[in-house]
């Protein structure tokens, strides 16, 4: 064995110190940009809470659950009674789901299952690019074509042809602008959520599971019924959710064809008000303090109820998923 | 026995030319000796493609009823192709044809009035790795395959009877019993993959097609399915894919062996595996190849 001259050695140790000491510094560089990234956006997220909460907070000492129990909302008398908002934005939400969902999980499992691969991506593509137009086009297109629809042939029928109007849904006179309108506007917004994130669910299911259920003698539509879409019954949930959080916190869209009317009505004819169109109604005029601080509440309660939403979402999720996981 | 039959009407309808040879499945021994010597499945000419490539080539066999038949071949011989054909599974993937016939009991299962449902749900098949349904408890995935009139009071006694006759069958009766609602994703691979031969046979099918059934188990498991096989030969024909020829050995009565799509030689396993008369078998069995 031949020695190694001793200044080598130390020459090396020298150099690879230096590197490691190099490298270090570079792994700490980019730690801390991407700490830093991962930091802002959170932070965001919490600031713009504070903000919203702190300007509440004057509202909702001085009008405590009055704000989310009451009807009134009287400026002048300092009435703020959010109520018929909050309703509105929960109703006319929760009726886009019940059209959006059965429709856009018809798309997700006809592009999946039974399309034919050529006509998969134009149709894919032109259902998601429902999500591209802005919601103020939808606005007018609702004023202008939908309302008009839902006044002259929608409503009669549904009230007085299939005599929905005995129930309360369905009662009272066909205006036009009305929960129904805020509530088709909302669906045809949220369905792209929902179907394309339910059509790559779907795709993913494997195929094994697809051949075991053919292999048992089922049918197309059994196979769908009970293989393919319970395994991706997750994942379909998830993209509601996402749906659903779309449609609660639009704004101008449902401005524009709601009617902007305080009031609690059980029909879907009636004209109604969410909590996103209060606000946007209402802040350029907001002059006094406590008014602006009445619709920073709004805003909280807006914020605090799509956090709701969301955390059931996941939980939703988390719960369907760990039960098949057992 | 009167039960039995009732299970047996629970049934759907059996396409006319399949009711003819009732033989009642139930009957722990073969009825008589005839049995075994009547083919189950007949495969004529048999060519299957993907696209224009031929995966199975102009196979012939007649494979015995009441027995358990192994099919051997180095991968990608068409093993499993041939066997897909046998319940019509292979026309489910793209571009994916057969030619020639098939007849099971007598019935030619591509014949113009046959639907690939009806023929599925006579035949069953279970894959390579267990394909339980995740979201099912072990009850649901047994009674998967049985259309019961849910809404009839009646049948729903039926039912799960037959899920427990079937988990009997299956050997796995005696582990699940007390949690048949708790879910399918539970239970062990070995024990995921006895379920899928329970849901298989739960519609008392004539036939049962095993596509390489311990390919993904661990060798105690394995064994047990094995075992399982072994029994069902009283009762059902029974079909195994497998590139383990020590399996094949083990569990067959009758041996095939697939080369390049061709089949070489069918004979009775031992034959086969002591006596080849083909030098190309002689040659696999003996591990120069594959």
């Amino acid at each position: 064995m031949t020695s190694l001259p001793v200044d080598w050695l130390e020459k090396e140790k020298d150099r690879r110190t230096l590197r490691v000491d190099a490298s270090a510094f570079s792994d700490k560089v980019y730690e801390a940009l991407t700490a830093a990234c991962a930091l802002v956006v959170p932070g965001l997220v919490i600031a713009i809470a504070v903000a919203v909460f702190a300007a509440a907070w004057p509202a909702f000492a001085k009008l405590g659950l009055s704000i989310v129990t009451t009807s009134d909302w009287d400026v002048a008398a300092g009435h703020f009674g959010a109520a018929p908002a909050i309703f509105g934005t929960i109703v006319s939400s929760a009726v886009a789901l019940i059209i959006a969902t059965p429709l856009a999980i018809g798309v997700a499992v006809f592009l999946s299952e039974f399309s034919p691969t050529w006509l998969r991506q134009p149709v894919g593509f032109l259902v998601d690019l429902l999500a591209a137009i802005p919601s103020v086009v939808y606005g007018l297109w609702g004023i202008f074509v939908l309302i008009p629809l839902l006044r002259e042939h929608v409503m009669p029928f549904l009230r007085d042809t299939l005599h929905l109007g005995a129930t309360p849904f369905f009662r009272g006179p066909a205006y036009g602008p009305s929960m129904l309108a805020a509530g088709v506007i909302l669906s045809i917004m949220a369905l792209p959520y929902i179907s394309s994130v339910s059509r790559e669910v779907l795709m993913a299911v494997p195929r094994s599971q697809r051949e075991a259920a053919l292999a048992l003698g089922a049918t197309r539509w059994e196979m769908i019924r009970d293989a393919v879409v319970p395994y991706a019954r997750s994942g379909i949930i998830g993209g509601i959710m996402l749906g659903l959080g779309r449609a609660l916190g639009e704004t101008m869209a449902v401005t524009m064809v709601i009617g902007n009317r305080p009031e609690i009505s059980a029909s879907l004819l009636a004209p109604g008000y969410t909590m996103a169109s209060l606000i946007a109604n209402e802040f350029s005029e907001a002059t006094n303090d406590l008014h602006l601080s009445a619709l920073m509440a709004v805003g909280a309660i807006l914020f605090i109820i799509t956090l709701i939403v969301n955390a059931g979402a996941r939980w939703l999720v988390w719960s369907v998923s760990r039960k098949r996981a057992q | 026995m009167l039960q039995s039959t009732e299970v047996f009407r629970a049934k759907p309808p059996l396409p006319p030319r399949l009711v003819t040879p009732v033989v009642q499945v139930r009957a722990s021994e073969p009825s008589a000796s005839q049995d075994e010597a009547r083919p189950c499945i007949v495969a004529s000419h048999l060519s299957a493609f993907f696209g224009q490539t031929a995966a199975v080539k102009d196979v012939s066999i007649s494979i015995p009823q009441n027995a358990v038949t192994a099919i051997i071949g180095p991968s990608g011989c068409g093993k499993s192709t041939l066997l897909r054909c046998f319940n019509r599974m292979h026309e489910t993937v793209p571009h994916a044809r057969v030619e020639g016939s098939v007849e099971i009991l007598g019935s030619p299962i591509y014949g113009d009035d046959t639907s690939p449902i009806a023929v599925r749900r006579h035949v069953g098949m279970v894959f390579q790795r267990p394909t339980p349904f995740p979201t099912m408890s072990i009850r649901a995935n047994v009674a998967a395959g049985l259309r019961v009139d849910s809404k009839s009071h009646a049948m729903r006694g039926t039912t799960s009877e037959i899920v427990e006759e079937a988990l009997q069958r299956a050997g796995l009766w005696a582990e699940v019993k007390d949690q048949l609602d708790e879910s399918a994703m539970a239970l062990s691979g070995g024990q995921q993959q006895r379920l899928c031969i329970a849901r298989a046979l739960a519609t008392r099918p004539r036939v049962i097609l095993l596509d390489e059934p311990t390919a993904s188990l661990d060798p105690l498991s394995s064994q047990k399915v094995e075992e399982l096989v072994y029994e069902l030969r009283k009762t059902v024909t029974v079909v195994i894919v497998t590139h383990n020829m020590q399996q094949a050995a083990r569990v067959s009565d009758g041996t095939a062996f697939l080369l390049m799509g061709e089949l070489i030689e069918f004979a009775s396993t031992r034959e086969l595996f002591t006596a080849p008369k083909d030098p190309r078998t002689e040659s696999y069995i003996t591990g120069r190849f594959g």
